[in-house]
């Protein structure tokens, strides 16, 4: 579908706009869950992918269903790769640090079974966006 | 008797415009007819920095912090938090994004260190959906130019905010628009250059790979301002990913109608076409980056003339750096006065730096321009790790400088990094401490140049190869003194005769290090034990009876 103006543009956005809300803000209409995941050149030479594969394999045993699975590219978190974002609705954001591949079920129990976050991976951010 | 309590009202121009002035009257008043004079006290302060919400009133020792406060808000704040010890809430400052109200000063965004501009999508939306990109406000700043500006107010409001290169030069972006905007030719190009060659830079390689469409859309920006209707992304073939989300994104845009022809409606087309580069240094500069483009040897061109007058195929050509670019929607959608109001006076806006060396947090930061090194290395890199002590910071990579300790509080800009002999370059920042040798750092540094050096010009190909000799030798321990007058010599000679600023660059870390570092070369020169660094070890183990080096 072609763009063909600023109104077009804006109804796109607002279509879209529901899906990102909650990185921000924790508001969402769908109640869904989102991990997001720092796909980045760093990112994958930590081990993001294995990461990534984890979640998406222990999020199908489990058998849970409103949850998305998100690649997104690098935060500046270098000394912590990979790193992961859990936005639950009506929460803050949580971003994680070294998350390695046997973390994953933690933090899926933990956190987002059990909405305690696992404190000891959790990293400080400290930068604002414009 | 002391004050249990200060209330400070900034009387900063932008708040005594807001009345501050006769806030900080009422609350005396108030205080002093509740009694209260003697253990609060009302103090005028200058400005916080937060024009905006002003007038900004500060309560101490709660660390309350009030925004937009009129005349007629003392009354409540004393009654309600000085007497009663109730924050009022009304008044706090409330993050605009998450309308979160947050009340202490150092938990507001505006006093963190970082601001992220250039890097405000990256790790938050997924570089391969354009919903996600539109969702966060993308291609509307293409759409506003396109449908309600013309190319000269563009270029008016990039100028007006200050942007200058930030591929490492510093060249004001708005001046290099109107440049080739004002060549008459059948055809122009607009290029970014994503040939990120400093080891270890990868501040556009991030940028690339998290938030491409922020690239794209401003290429298009950037090729209605001067005129052109084709853009090349010349990028190094070492970025796959880079390179894989690029094409996504080139392909998603041209779907949705964001390039091809007539976009939004108008008659501008725009059409992006990607070309590898083999990872030679010497490409990221644009001449030479324009002969790689056209398939030629990537070697410089003597300037002028200038690619903005004799670019590609001999069109007018402007060449920008990724992170240049990804200023450029933020600077149309809010405007070149918030873009100016960051930063300092000659440099505004952020700069993204990738920190790496000797400190605790390896990454990538974008901070305001002006931040000085110490709150860059101790407060957002956390300082030096395992006890050691900080000793320099080479900036600008290979054709930068060293910085020390008595640097620590210089703001880092384009031009105070050129008065103390380093630069901003593409943003490396590598950390070392007092393990590190200067002279081996300089002697790295230049086998690099000397490497990279295409061999066009002799000063670069020759001298940087002597150079380096003689660097060799020294820090073989077989140097003498006349060495080091002949490094200095050659140094200087190459700076000021390179064609490009490869070679007029190359010899920065020798003079910087010469500079600073003196006794470190002198060391190796006059010692057998090297007061400092690592040639101490190695000198000592050298002289080890028995031990085979």
């Amino acid at each position: 579908m072609s763009i063909k103006s600023m109104e077009e543009l804006r109804k796109i956005r607002e279509e879209h706009q529901n899906k990102v809300n909650l990185r921000q803000t924790g508001d969402n209409s769908e109640e869904k869950i989102e991990i997001l995941i720092g796909m980045a050149t760093c990112g994958i030479s930590s081990g993001a992918r294995e990461t990534l594969n984890a979640f998406v394999e222990e999020i199908n045993n489990q058998g849970i269903q409103n949850i998305k699975v998100i690649t997104v590219g690098c935060i500046g978190y270098c000394h912590s790769e990979p790193t992961v974002q859990v936005n639950m609705p009506g929460q803050k954001p949580v971003l994680y640090g070294n998350v390695k591949k046997d973390k994953v079920s933690s933090i899926i129990n933990s956190h987002i079974k059990g909405g305690q976050p696992l404190n000891e991976l959790v990293l400080k951010v400290d930068f604002e966006r414009a | 008797m002391a004050a249990r309590s200060n209330i400070l009202v900034c009387t900063g121009t932008g708040c005594l415009a807001g009345e501050s002035e006769k806030v900080a009257k009422n609350l005396q008043l108030i205080i002093k007819a509740r009694g209260y004079e003697n253990e609060v006290n009302v103090i005028k302060t200058g400005c916080f920095g937060f024009c905006e919400k002003g007038p900004i009133v500060k309560v101490e020792p709660d660390n309350a912090f009030y925004v937009s406060v009129s005349p007629k808000d003392a009354k409540e704040i004393v009654d309600e938090h000085i007497i009663k010890g109730r924050v009022v809430e009304r008044l706090l400052y409330k993050e605009p994004v998450r309308n979160e109200i947050v009340s202490r000063q150092e938990e507001m965004p505006f006093y963190k260190k970082q601001l992220r501009v250039a890097l405000r999508n990256c790790g938050l939306i997924n570089p391969e959906d354009i919903f996600e990109y539109i969702a966060f406000g993308g291609y509307e700043a293409l759409g506003k130019v396109l449908t309600s500006m013309t190319p000269e107010q563009v270029i008016e409001e990039i100028k007006k905010s200050g942007l200058r290169g930030r591929g490492g030069g510093g060249f004001p972006t708005g001046l290099k628009w109107e440049i080739t905007r004002k060549q008459q030719g059948p055809e122009k190009f607009i290029i970014c250059n994503a040939d990120e060659g400093d080891p270890g830079a990868f501040m556009d390689r991030s940028i690339l790979e998290g938030d491409p469409h922020s690239i794209i859309e401003a290429m298009a920006i950037g090729g209605y301002a001067i005129g052109a209707d084709k853009g090349l992304i010349y990028i190094r073939a070492e970025y796959p990913l880079a390179i894989a989300r690029l094409n996504i994104a080139i392909k998603q845009a041209k779907e949705h109608g964001l390039l091809g022809k007539n976009i939004f409606g108008t008659d501008f087309n725009f059409e992006i076409a990607i070309k590898f580069g083999a990872g030679a240094f010497v490409c990221g500069e644009e001449t030479a980056l324009i002969n790689s483009c056209e398939g030629k040897r990537g070697e410089p061109n003597y300037k002028p003339p200038y690619p903005a007058e004799e670019g590609y195929w001999g069109y007018p050509t402007c060449v920008n750096n990724v992170e240049t670019f990804a200023n450029i929607t933020q600077i149309i959608m809010r405007g070149a006065d918030w873009f100016s109001s960051i930063g300092t006076e000659r440099s505004k806006g952020t700069k993204v730096f990738a920190l790496a060396g000797k400190v605790k947090n390896v990454g990538l930061i974008e901070v305001p321009m002006g931040i000085t090194l110490r709150e860059i290395i101790f407060d957002i890199g956390g300082g030096i790790p395992g006890g050691h002590k900080f000793k320099a910071v080479q900036t600008g990579g290979p054709s930068g400088g060293v910085m020390t300790e008595k640097h620590l509080d210089v703001p880092i800009e384009y031009d105070s990094l050129l008065e103390i002999g380093s630069m901003m370059g593409s943003g490396g920042m590598i950390v070392m401490d007092e393990r590190d040798n200067m002279v081996k750092i300089a002697k790295f540094y230049l086998e690099f140049s000397m490497d990279e050096s295409c061999g066009r010009c002799t000063p670069c190909r020759i001298g940087t190869k002597r150079m380096y000799e003689i660097l060799n030798k020294i820090t073989s321990g077989k140097g003498t003194m006349a060495d080091i007058d002949a490094l200095k010599q050659i140094a200087y000679m190459v700076k000021d005769s390179s064609l490009c600023g490869l070679g007029q660059t190359a010899p920065n870390p020798v003079i910087s290090t010469l500079k600073h570092f003196w006794d470190e070369y002198i060391a190796f020169i006059k010692d057998e034990d090297s007061p400092r660094g690592e040639g101490r070890y190695e000198a000592k183990n050298k002289f080890k009876p028995g031990l085979k080096v």
